[in-house]
């Protein structure tokens, strides 16, 4: 499936009344991005958590931000695809103004994002943004 | 059943409580153990009434605070079996105990000596040693576990030498489990006269530990894996030992005559005890071994052991469920890995199921490696827990094994 935008994506987990089918609708979007090669994958992408790993690639192209993740646990590959919809191929203006964590609530995903959690999550939107605060300076 | 889980858990107001909309299901009790009314009754009882500094007695206040924290003391001793009051030290917890004794072995061991941990090791247990030994100079030896999760014994004891100072290891591992036979071992190490420190983070809510029966000379614990507030741990060391051990944090407290270019030290257990310590933790640390001294230990090893083994019987039966640690001697831990599904998916989706477990490489990452996985996912067990909440496990665990497939 094509990755959605995601207004799409807050509109058609709305939709979903029960937990199950919102956890398959983002381990659908984790399957639907295409990852990393095992070659790609190494130690200086690597954004270590406790309980799981990611790995971003990160770059600028005509001025849009653009970047390729993977994860070993696909739950956090589904949430990375969330953050990949919000802001790849997006401008380091718009990526700056755009709500994350006000996207996250939406989505009744905070849980996954807060710093508690050791899944790499917020550590990949905080390198991004970074990215984005560097190519506006 | 010999006893009353159901009555049990009303003591505990946080097991009360739902997560998601559905009843809390509390697996994570390796990590940390929820605690009894009767604790928080004295935390809040020692604020209300008598909070003030310890040991500085001007005032009705400083005495009556002083008198229930050395209480306090006086209730660890006889909980671990001590020969003296002075022997204990209250730290923060498992993980500033082995700093203590670490630091002050790091200034004692040469260039040719050696300590010895085990391939068990959570992080608490290993770094510190490395450290030390890194700074003196010295060798650090780890004595393997063979696949089942079991100390290797003969390896153990082959690595023992008169170059040997102190010997580490968890009396049970974080990780798998394991119980170690640390009598035994300790007999070994002492054959070459080498201090040995146990880890006693997992072992202590395991019911009749006897530091003097197990013949170690430190006992470290946390009293939060024993049911009391975080931030309150005790040191537990032979006096002969402790009384000479270098100092670590200096100031206040731990001195005798201090002058501005010099200090002396104070007698145990002052000496290792420097600024004001953790008052409320120590009481409701007390409150917390009280309370458990309370209830039949048997039956709870018992009950314990019940949902152990239903635990794995259904992890047994549970396709595509591969458990990690599966010793003979072992309590309170399952870590399993769910077939094409990585621990932090099936963490996620118990958690929406309202299960609490933990999932990660269980903060031993050298362990982990070696027995050649990522981590775990590992459900951990308390006294407060039920059958059913076993079979609500592997309820969850199927839906996890259905969505992540």
């Amino acid at each position: 499936m094509e990755l959605p935008d995601s207004q799409e994506i807050v509109d058609d987990l709305a939709f979903f009344d029960d937990w199950e089918q919102r956890y398959q609708y983002i381990i659908d979007l984790g399957k639907a991005i295409s990852g990393l090669s095992e070659e790609q994958k190494t130690d200086d992408r690597l954004v270590k958590g406790c309980q799981s790993s990611v790995w971003l690639i990160e770059r600028i192209e005509n001025g849009r931000i653009r970047f390729e993740v993977d994860s070993d646990a696909v739950i956090v590959q589904g949430l990375l695809a969330l953050v990949l919809a919000a802001y790849d191929d997006k401008t380091p203006q718009e990526i700056l103004a755009f709500d994350i964590d006000g996207y996250f609530a939406e989505l009744d995903l905070e849980r996954h994002i807060s710093p508690t959690r050791g899944n790499g999550l917020r550590a990949i939107v905080a390198k991004i943004q970074a990215l984005a605060k560097r190519s506006v300076s | 059943m010999s006893f009353d889980v159901a009555s049990l858990r009303k003591q505990f107001p946080i097991l009360q409580r739902e997560v998601d909309g559905k009843p809390l299901v509390y697996l994570d009790n390796a990590a940390t153990t929820q605690k009894p009314q009767a604790v928080l009754d004295a935390i809040i009882d020692y604020y209300t009434t008598c909070n003030a500094n310890v040991h500085r007695g001007a005032h009705q206040l400083s005495d009556e605070a002083t008198r229930r924290y050395e209480k306090a003391r006086d209730a660890v001793a006889r909980f671990v079996n001590a020969a003296a009051r002075e022997e204990i030290i209250w730290t923060s917890g498992t993980t500033e105990g082995i700093n203590l004794v670490a630091n002050g072995l790091a200034q004692l061991l040469k260039d040719t000596d050696e300590v010895v941990v085990t391939e068990m090791e959570h992080h608490a247990n290993l770094v510190t040693w490395q450290q030390a030994c890194k700074r003196a100079g010295a060798s650090l030896k780890i004595a393997p576990i063979h696949d089942n999760g079991e100390l290797d014994i003969e390896a153990f004891t082959a690595l023992l030498s008169p170059a040997t100072r102190l010997v580490a290891m968890p009396h049970v591992s974080n990780a798998l489990g394991t119980v170690n036979p640390v009598k035994m071992l300790t007999a070994e190490a002492k054959k070459v006269d080498a201090w040995v420190l146990i880890d006693g983070a997992q072992g202590i809510a395991h019911g009749n530990v006897d530091v003097q029966d197990i013949g170690c000379d430190f006992y470290v614990f946390s009293g939060h894996k024993i049911f009391a507030p975080t931030g309150i741990g005790v040191l537990w060391g032979k006096r002969d030992v402790l009384q000479d051990w270098p100092v670590w944090l200096t100031g206040g407290e731990m001195i005798q005559d201090v002058t501005y270019q010099s200090a002396t030290w104070g007698v145990l257990p002052n000496r290792l005890e420097a600024g004001t310590p953790n008052i409320a933790g120590a009481i409701g640390l007390a409150a917390a071994l009280n309370w458990f001294s309370e209830l039949d230990t048997r039956a709870l090893q018992t009950h314990e052991k019940t949902l152990l083994t239903s635990a794995h019987e259904q992890a047994q039966a549970f396709e595509g469920l591969r458990m990690i640690g599966t010793a003979q001697d072992k309590i309170g831990v399952l870590s399993f890995l769910l077939e094409g599904a990585h621990p932090a998916d099936v963490g996620f989706i118990l958690d929406r199921q309202g299960i609490a477990i933990r999932t990660g490489d269980n903060c031993a990452q050298p362990l982990m490696k070696r027995l050649g996985i990522p981590g775990t996912a590992r459900a951990s067990f308390s006294i407060y827990n039920t059958l059913d909440e076993v079979d609500a496990l592997f309820d969850a665990l199927r839906k996890a094994r259905t969505m992540l497939a």
